[in-house]
């Protein structure tokens, strides 16, 4: 069945990290614009907070997904260090073996 | 806000003509989840054509591997809500995605697919990665 998305991108539906220096963002990218990126459903995390690095945050992220933190945000383009499908992301190691409830 | 039901039901039926049965309700997830031996893969089906449009082939081509999950059940997000909802309580360290695939064995989730693995992937590759897991997994068991 094909989509039901209107042309906003060759990222529009995909999960997204945008690195913006200090903090990341996961999300599913709605479109690109001018003034930056648009993400639903996402997921940020500052380097180092909890005690985990921005890049462990990240390959955790790659196994698993993430968790919606905001409905929608939009990151500005100048604050933009690089956009990564997370899907190209190497997961953490170790396996997803866990019980189910 | 669900999609139109007629508009959704090809969709279903992806999954169901290939044998894989729909829960539609928290009772139904629950009588599935309820028997723990075995092997069972769960499909969160979805309307999203960016990521679902290739996990519905995808799981029906891999189901054709000798060795496959013994039982197959999915429920649809965003549609039928009470099942989403109960079977994503089975997983509650997993972030909820869709489409998303569980593979468990014996009561014990060991094989995860999440949304963001599948987007942008065409039906045959996904498809090859779970037979990797049916293989793995499954080994012995034929559906």
């Amino acid at each position: 069945m094909g989509t039901f998305h209107q042309d906003r991108g060759a990222l529009h539906g995909i999960t997204v990290v945008v690195d913006a220096g200090r903090t990341v963002y996961i999300g599913r990218c709605d479109e690109e614009t001018q003034e930056g990126i648009h993400l639903v459903d996402v997921d940020e995390h500052e380097d180092g907070a909890g005690g985990q690095s921005k890049e462990d945050f990240i390959r955790r992220a790659a196994r698993f997904g993430a968790w919606v933190r905001h409905p929608r945000l939009m990151v500005p383009r100048d604050g933009i260090a690089s956009v990564t499908r997370l899907g190209d992301v190497v997961p953490s190691d170790g396996g997803c073996s866990r019980p189910v409830k | 806000m669900p999609y139109p039901e007629e508009l959704v039901q090809p969709m279903r039926e992806e999954l169901t003509r290939v044998g894989v049965r729909e829960l539609r309700d928290a009772r139904e997830v629950d009588d599935f989840m309820a028997r723990r031996e075995g092997t069972a893969l769960v499909v969160i089906n979805s309307v999203c054509g960016c990521a679902a449009g290739a996990a519905r082939p995808g799981v029906a081509l891999a189901l054709e591997n000798a060795h496959r999950p013994e039982r197959v059940a999915t429920v649809f997000a965003g549609q039928d809500i009470e099942a989403t909802a109960r079977i994503r309580g089975y997983f509650p360290d997993i972030p909820p995605s869709s489409p998303s695939l569980a593979l468990s064995r014996d009561g014990e989730l060991v094989h995860f697919v999440p949304r963001h693995q599948i987007e942008g992937r065409d039906p045959h590759t996904l498809a090859a990665s779970l037979v990797e897991a049916f293989d793995h997994h499954c080994s012995g068991v034929k559906g």
